[in-house]
């Protein structure tokens, strides 16, 4: 007798064979340099259910250039593991052949070059398009939204959030989980998740004062399709008091609470789900050890790192399927269900490149209306760029090397400190900036960039601090995002250490010497956490900055080693 | 140069902060220990400690035991000044051997639970939280 696990994997191999997961097949368009919309959309529609997956759009209603990270380190357990694998071994991992259009769409490398002939990526009305077809498909298709939709452009912060929801109600999803959302703050957050016509989900939203299920937030919510009883339970990111303003959402407490998970999983089963899908905002190795811990979920669909992967990947019965960001990628996943066991799967990472899939009308006039009010401060020439501006990676990007460069000169600081988010579209040499491609990388609600003095040893606390984040060997102590970008400031990092030893040779790179424990440094920096920071929003001194250059060039930036790997 | 209030005030929070490092536990924590288990053998079944991986705030962090049957739960923080948080004593006719409280915790450090079991013997557990200064989440 075949067990379900081995079912499981059969179809990972038949996936990986046939090229039904999607990527084989590109490989030989790519080659005949044939792209169209039914290639991209071409799948066998198998089993009784489908599942549509969308993530971390962070505010991207148009299309846009994203490029993937060139470093993305895995430490303990992921080293080495996938999404921890970049560039060309990525490519060889998944028989991806080189300039090939998931070349471009997965992987670093020649990014340039490729995005002059690939083009931009994403559009929620293209998303839109392939949604349709997917329904067309299978009309009772599930959508899911995963979080990070309502934060990170200008119009969605003008709108606090109203032109994300206004888009997507009109991709009609069925349920969504949470994460930058918040930062709209807690009464806001409450306003627009009453209005929305679909659930709200996240077990692990609890409230803060009795650290009891949060009441606007149901753990979890039932479906009926295709035959089956399918729970979707949400999870929501679980650092949001500590990676963002615990201040603008006092109320909600968060955390993994994994044991809280398990005993969802086994009430939903109880109540006879025989399909358990976790929407989860937790990061990609997170999901890969609650999946580990917790019984009874058979997929995943994991956001908040950003991460795209051609092929879900297997923990113990559970697939989990990473959708990347920024509205690249909508992940299918059909499932064969039955007698309450899920016995197959198929799986396509659909990329959406702008230029080949057909923008959806009703939803590009849509979206043309929540930016019109807007249209011309969005579409201001601030400057020219000469180099490729982009931000993923686990160290500097050139876009926050510029952000640096910015906070040094208009802030008059020696050290400059910008955070490791992970979103942010890239732009190519030769573009203008425009107003709102400054707002793309720099959009929040806690926006104020700071001045202040801090030690030698406090800088020093700080980069252990938020490496740690990042490089601790237990995914459960990560926060997902990547390492403090710097200005001003060289170090090495061993990533290999632990806390407290990781960082070492901090100099001042403007006169190479080394930097002193005891000595007070001026340091400009946004995106703090804490409640009452002053300053200008980071928007304008950036405007500023470029402004005055007219055209950039980002220099090459060797100021952080690493080692350990 | 000048300070404003605000600045003079972040530099108060980022000495605070200076005591973040994880804190390693001290060898009090054995006698602690010692003192509660009379040095019995300790097992690590019938005892949970439910405790967040990275406190939201290190001021007032949630934390709970459950060891069904104990007659007592002794709870430390290993990094803390003062490890002993509590000890929970159950009388007889406690419905559930249950409890559940906030803590203050000095930095990154041990959570250690150890109970004192239905059968005289004795569990322990323990659980690492982070106290950060955090920022930057993806």
């Amino acid at each position: 007798m075949i067990s379900r696990r081995d079912f499981l994997q059969a179809s990972m191999a038949a996936s990986a064979m046939l090229g039904a997961s999607g990527f084989g097949q590109w490989s030989r368009l790519a080659a005949q340099q044939a792209l169209t919309q039914d290639q991209l959309l071409q799948f066998d529609t198998f089993g009784n259910v489908s599942l549509i997956h969308v993530t971390d759009i962070h505010a991207q209603l148009k299309p846009i250039f994203f490029r993937e990270p060139s470093v993305n380190i895995g430490v303990g357990d992921n080293r080495g593991a996938v999404p921890h694998v970049t560039g060309a071994e990525f490519r060889r991992l998944y028989g991806i052949e080189d300039n090939s259009y998931s070349h471009y769409a997965l992987s670093s490398g020649d990014f340039e070059a490729l995005a002059r002939s690939y083009g931009k990526m994403g559009g929620l009305d293209r998303v839109s398009t392939v949604v349709n077809a997917i329904r067309a498909d299978r009309p009772d298709a599930i959508l899911l939204d995963g979080g990070d939709t309502w934060h990170g452009s200008y119009t969605c912060y003008h709108t606090q959030g109203q032109d994300m929801v206004n888009v997507m109600n009109g991709l009609k999803p069925d349920a969504m989980t949470f994460h930058w959302e918040f930062t709209l703050g807690s009464d806001r957050v409450a306003e627009l998740v009453e209005s929305l016509p679909y659930a709200a989900l996240g077990q692990n939203i609890f409230d803060a004062e009795w650290d009891e299920p949060a009441e606007l937030f149901p753990p979890y919510t039932f479906f009926e399709r295709g035959g089956t009883k399918i729970a979707v339970i949400g999870q929501a990111f679980p650092y949001m008091p500590i990676a963002n303003p615990r201040w603008m959402f006092p109320e909600y407490s968060f955390g993994i609470r994994d044991e809280n998970m398990q005993a969802m999983v086994d009430e939903v089963r109880q109540q006879g789900a025989e399909l358990v899908v976790c929407l989860s905002h937790n990061g990609f190795d997170v999901d890969k050890k609650m999946a580990s811990i917790v019984t009874g979920i058979d997929v995943i669909l994991s956001g908040h790192t950003h991460d795209a992967l051609p092929e879900p990947v297997l923990v113990g019965e559970t697939i989990i399927v990473a959708s990347g960001s920024n509205g690249k990628f909508v992940s299918r996943v059909d499932l064969d269900v039955r007698n309450g066991q899920m016995l197959g799967f198929r799986h396509k990472l659909i990329p959406i490149f702008s230029d080949v899939i057909e923008p959806d009308p009703a939803i590009a006039s849509l979206i043309d209306e929540q930016r019109a009010p807007f249209e011309a401060q969005l579409s201001e020439v601030i400057g020219q760029t000469d180099s490729l501006l982009y931000r993923r990676g686990n160290f500097n990007g050139t876009w926050d090397d510029l952000i640096c460069d910015a906070l040094l000169s208009e802030r008059d600081a020696e050290i400059a400190l910008s955070p490791g988010v992970r979103w942010g579209p890239s732009l190519i040499p030769g573009q203008d900036i425009t107003r709102e491609d400054i707002w793309n990388v720099t959009s929040m609600t806690y926006g104020q960039a700071y001045r202040t003095e801090m030690t030698g040893e406090f800088l020093k606390i700080v980069l252990e601090d938020v490496a740690d984040n990042i490089f601790n060997p237990d995914p459960y102590y990560q926060q997902g995002g990547d390492m403090v970008r710097t200005g001003g400031l060289g170090y090495r990092v061993d990533v290999s250490k632990p806390q407290g030893e990781r960082i070492s040779e901090m100099v001042l790179t403007s006169t190479g010497e080394a930097i002193d424990p005891a000595r007070n440094y001026v340091v400009a920096g946004w995106a703090s956490v804490n409640e009452g920071t002053e300053g200008p929003q980071i928007w304008d001194v950036v405007e500023s900055h470029i402004a005055k250059q007219g055209t950039v060039t980002v220099s090459q930036n060797d100021s952080v080693t690493v080692t350990g790997l | 140069m000048e300070f404003t209030r605000r600045e003079t005030l972040a530099i108060g929070g980022a000495a605070a902060l200076t005591v973040m490092m994880p804190i390693k536990a001290s060898a009090a924590i054995d006698s602690y220990i010692e003192e509660f288990t009379g040095g019995a053998d300790m097992g690590d079944a019938g005892l949970e400690l439910t405790a967040p991986e990275i406190a939201e705030n290190g001021n007032t962090v949630p934390i709970e035991v459950s060891a069904p049957g104990a007659s007592a739960i002794m709870v430390l923080a290993a990094g803390n000044p003062t490890p002993p948080v509590a000890t929970f004593n159950f009388g007889p006719l406690a419905a559930a051997q249950r409890a559940s409280t906030r803590i203050r915790l000095a930095g990154t450090q041990d959570i250690i639970a150890i109970a004192k079991l239905a059968d005289g013997s004795f569990a322990r557990t323990s659980k690492t939280v982070k106290v950060t200064i955090g920022g930057c989440g993806g």
